[in-house]
């Protein structure tokens, strides 16, 4: 990570930029988005979904609440379901990212968008990628989670059409069929 | 929204945290997790100046065993609190109160540590190890210190901790096969309790804690008092809220949140028996 900073000169583990926003700190970080990694600068203060959103282009990730509760703006961080409204792209620094855009290989869906379009897991659609998400880091954590163990796994996300009860159909459909094919 | 504008800076151990802590005073604050100190700073309520990360100190997460007692490391995740073997056998009260904070999400993020430091009577965590009668190692420019859970927390969000000085250890004794329960009533999933309860009791002995029952975590020790006197269940449960100073906001009344304490501590120390 580089590092510079007006107000603070003098830091002696990094080196140091020249930026054009005079008075405000610029970092370098360096993230593994989707598997292409990035160099970018950013403030300190840039959170993680505005940067995937607003410096990547990446605006599968949806923000809802801004305050870490619905969940809309969840992605994996090394592989872990996080909420990117409440995580610093700083903290993000030579991490892997995954988003929602991630899932899709060649025009193929990730099971458990399969399991979503299949069950009619989504309504408006705006929680959907962030249901999605945190739904696969459940699973990864739980391959067989019973239904309510679904309900808690995802209490993070809401959905303000209510269409919970087809969401949890969609995970414990994936998580089925995951589990067929793996022949257990 | 953003926080303010701020400097960051990251430590690679609890020494050179508390060196870059030293050099920026009063305008400077750790970073852990952050989902207690970023969502204030979404808000503005807090705008601190430089951030000091120290969640790369990858040596301050672990969840270790000892003679006595079980030692964490202040930066490991209330998730592998929640999933620890260690704690599942000899503290099973906390880890099953570390799956009761926030979601999955923030329980990826959140650590022990930083929920202690951020000393808020409202989380789980605090008035947990509080009822375990836990014991915090904090380190500062002068060497470490040992602080009992029941001496740090001194106000609303305020506790013994100096400035310059960084949480690095909590110490939980074991529970040697103690009932216990943890009870959190809130509203909406993920929320905050509204009244929460931990509590343990092994013979004689026990230990309650009671969370958003004051401007601290709460030691209700006139419940342990009573229970170790004879009294039942039900009469000790009448003194839940006897060291305890309940405020009202939007979710309950003072009036409430004391029937509700008495509530829980009676199921959970019900449960524990």
């Amino acid at each position: 990570m580089r590092h510079d900073c007006a107000r603070h000169r003098g830091d002696v583990r990094s080196n140091r930029l020249s930026h054009p926003f005079e008075g405000d700190c610029i970092v370098q970080i360096r993230v593994t988005v989707n598997g292409t990694t990035h160099e970018s600068d950013v403030e300190p203060r840039t959170l993680l979904v505005h940067y995937v959103r607003e410096q990547l282009g990446l605006t599968g990730t949806n923000v809802g609440c801004d305050t870490s509760s619905c969940g809309a703006c969840t992605l994996h961080l090394n592989g872990e379901a996080v909420k990117s409204c409440t995580v610093l792209a700083v903290q993000a620094d030579g991490q892997d990212v995954a988003t929602i855009e991630s899932l899709a290989v060649d025009g193929v869906m990730h099971p458990m968008q399969t399991a979503f379009m299949e069950n009619h897991g989504l309504q408006c659609g705006y929680c959907t990628p962030g249901m999605v998400m945190a739904s696969i880091s459940l699973l990864n954590e739980n391959p067989n989670p019973t239904e309510d163990e679904v309900r808690l796994g995802l209490e993070g996300n809401l959905c303000r059409c209510t269409g919970y009860h087809n969401i949890v159909k969609s995970v414990l459909a994936c998580a089925n069929a995951a589990s067929l094919a793996g022949g257990k | 929204m953003i926080p303010a504008s701020f400097d960051y800076k990251r430590a690679g151990s609890a020494a050179e945290a508390i060196a870059l802590i030293g050099e920026y005073g009063d305008e400077a604050k750790f970073l852990a997790g952050g989902h207690s100190l970023l969502p204030m700073m979404k808000l503005r309520l807090a705008q601190p100046t430089v951030l000091v990360d120290i969640g790369r100190i990858t040596d301050l997460s672990y969840i270790r065993e000892e003679a006595g007692h079980i030692a964490i490391g202040a930066l490991t995740r209330h998730m592998d609190v929640e999933n620890s073997p260690v704690l599942a056998e000899h503290v099973p009260l906390l880890a099953a109160a570390a799956s009761y904070v926030g979601d999955a999400q923030v329980r990826h993020r959140g650590t022990l540590g930083g929920s202690i430091a951020h000393a808020d009577p409202a989380s789980d965590l605090p008035a947990t190890t509080l009822a375990l009668g836990a014991t915090y190692v904090v380190q500062g420019p002068n060497g470490t210190r040992e602080i009992a859970a029941k001496d740090f927390y001194l106000s609303f969000l305020e506790s013994a901790l100096e400035p310059d000085e960084i949480l690095t250890e909590i110490r939980v004794p074991k529970m040697n096969g103690a009932g216990w329960n943890f009870q959190k009533f809130n509203r909406r999933a993920q929320d905050w309790a509204i009244v929460g309860v931990a509590a343990w009791r092994r013979g004689s002995e026990s230990g309650v804690g009671l969370v958003n029952m004051g401007s601290t975590p709460i030691l209700a020790s006139g419940v342990s008092a009573a229970l170790a006197q004879g009294a039942s269940v039900a009469d000790a449960a009448k003194l839940a809220s006897a060291d305890a100073q309940p405020q009202a906001d939007l979710n309950a009344s003072v009036e409430y949140r004391t029937h509700l304490a008495e509530v829980l501590v009676r199921r959970a120390l019900d449960a524990s028996s």
